[in-house]
């Protein structure tokens, strides 16, 4: 035998199986519609579990998605011969199967397969699915996410998942939605739910009190993508839909400067911004400039511009604190929201000093929202500690502390109460 | 020295269950192994995998889909090892990736290729 491969093992383009899952489902639902889509996720698990069992041993072919689309294609028109053949038991109806050919052939070409995605994202976003089951169908039909994972991502049961696609998925069926281009008139509405939707999934991922790291980081990668993905259609490209590409792109710059060696959370005053990946700013400054178009000032508007000034700042000191309150006032302004009036009163103590920041928290506090939220207090720990008020500043953080069940918020805190006893000695 | 061949065997089973996530870390599993005992020479060919697909063909020159094995215990794939002993050669297959999946290797001398008597 002297057959031997000189390199067996081309390697695969991270998540490749996740994201192929994600192209066939949009592709075969587009065909057999929502009514099959077990069918569909069948085909799907069998098409990539054969390029498993085939590469494994010799490695990936030059054209692993090539070869993926060509292997569905396949099962696609195996599907309908057994159907015509089987169900009608007549061979005339097979004559039918070439007219299917063309139309497979054709949702298999490349462009085909972005618009498929592109339908498949508001198909999932459409308004009359819970948001819940809207972002569980999002991470499963165009993610490529297990159910398993879903759970695992959302902390939430395998089995909350499956009714979550159950739900979602009836409801489609019962509504009619085919995976057709939305209306031009209606996409302006549905965009909006799918900014909505790619926001959560994105934050939820980008939550540091969460815990298994990895697949939280995949979250922010999929509504990353998915971002992206409509930024490159025309009449998705809204301003709104540039300027949340913006605000992912100047959060996942700083991912990995968010957390130190030993994989514990570090403040933005203790980042080492030489980590902060440069290229992601500059491609996050380009989407922001692009969404300044026209007239509408949308919270994600806002939001990029604060993630702006912290990219821009040099170190933490020269932050242009009355800058980023600006926005702040605006933010509250068009979207009023709890977390939003405690960012900002956090802001003020860097302007105003740690009296004026504790009063400004004292005033947020009073939304019973933020009653159960760590940071609230966490915030007033820290104001308490900068104006030498020891024992409150510990008393504060200590109730952060039962706030949270997260062992990286936990440590978080432990290190800002060892601080206040240092610091009155 | 003798060659010897692997020949993977895994449960179709557990496979089904993978999620996409997870077969593409079986894949590079199996990627770091197999590119690892090429670059250490041991293993001489890295052979090929095996669909699951198959037809049997009986002495009546009748071709049938079967016979249908158990499929928690299917012919994935197959490699050239060589080794000292079939027992050096055990050794080395058990760094294969397949076992975290429920599967097996069996190991089997190549009788007439190399082996010295």
């Amino acid at each position: 035998m002297s057959t031997s491969h000189p390199e067996p093992v081309a390697p695969l383009v991270e998540h490749f199986f996740r994201h192929e899952a994600g192209r066939l489902v949009a592709v075969l639902t587009r065909f057999f519609g929502w009514r099959n889509f077990e069918l569909v996720e069948d085909m799907v698990q069998a098409t990539l579990l054969d390029a498993l069992q085939s590469w494994r041993v010799r490695g990936v072919p030059d054209n692993p998605s090539g070869w993926v689309h060509r292997s569905a294609r396949n099962k696609v028109l195996d599907a309908l011969r057994r159907d015509q053949i089987g169900k009608r038991a007549s061979k005339a109806k097979a004559a039918l199967l070439p007219e299917f050919h063309e139309e497979i052939e054709h949702l298999f070409l490349d462009s085909e397969i972005a618009d498929s995605q592109l339908r498949m994202i508001f198909a999932c976003c459409h308004p009359r699915l819970a948001r819940e089951d809207q972002i569980a169908l999002t991470l499963k039909s165009l993610g490529g996410f297990a159910n398993s994972e879903i759970a695992r991502a959302l902390l939430v049961g395998e089995e909350t998942v499956k009714k979550r696609l159950q739900r979602a998925t009836r409801e489609l069926v019962d509504n009619q939605v085919t995976l057709e281009p939305p209306g031009s008139a209606e996409v302006i509405g549905r965009l909006d739910v799918v900014h909505q939707v790619l926001y959560l999934i994105f934050n939820e991922g980008y939550s540091t009190s969460r815990g298994d790291s990895a697949i939280r980081a995949d979250l922010c990668e999929e509504a990353a993508r998915l971002c992206y993905l409509l930024c490159s259609y025309p009449n998705c490209a809204a301003p709104p839909t540039r300027a949340l590409m913006a605000l992912m792109l100047f959060h996942a710059a700083r991912l990995d400067a968010r957390v130190d060696d030993r994989g514990y959370i570090l403040l933005l005053e203790d980042q080492d911004r030489t980590k902060w990946d440069r290229r992601l700013i500059r491609r996050a400054k380009e989407f922001l400039d692009l969404s300044a178009e026209g007239t509408i000032v949308s919270p994600f508007h806002l939001e990029a511009g604060i993630a702006l000034h912290h990219c821009s700042a040099k170190d933490y000191g020269s932050t242009d604190w009355p800058a980023i309150l600006k926005l702040y006032d605006a933010l509250q302004h068009i979207k009023p929201s709890p977390v939003y009036s405690l960012n900002r009163a956090i802001v003020i103590g860097q302007i105003d000093g740690p009296q004026a920041g504790i009063r400004a928290l004292e005033e947020a506090a009073g939304d019973p929202a933020l009653r159960r939220y760590h940071l609230l207090d966490t915030a007033f720990g820290e104001f308490y500690r900068r104006a030498g008020e020891f024992d409150k500043a510990r008393r504060h953080l200590m109730a952060a502390r039962q706030k949270t069940a997260s062992p990286h918020d936990r440590d978080l805190i432990d290190r800002r109460i060892a601080l206040c006893s240092r610091s009155s000695e | 020295m003798a060659n010897f061949l692997f020949i993977y065997r895994g449960s179709l089973d557990s496979e089904a269950k993978l999620s996409p996530e997870e077969m593409q870390q079986m894949m590079n599993k199996w990627g770091a192994w197999i590119g690892e005992a090429m670059q250490k020479g041991w293993m001489i060919d890295v052979g090929d995998a095996l669909t699951p697909e198959m037809r049997m063909v009986n002495s009546k020159k009748v071709v049938t889909d079967g016979p249908f094995i158990e499929s928690k215990d299917v012919v994935g794939g197959y490699s050239v090892v060589k080794a000292d002993s079939i027992d050096a050669a055990a050794e080395l297959a058990k760094g294969c990736p397949g076992l975290q999946y429920d599967g097996k290797v069996e190991v089997r001398t190549l009788a007439g290729m190399g082996s010295k008597l």
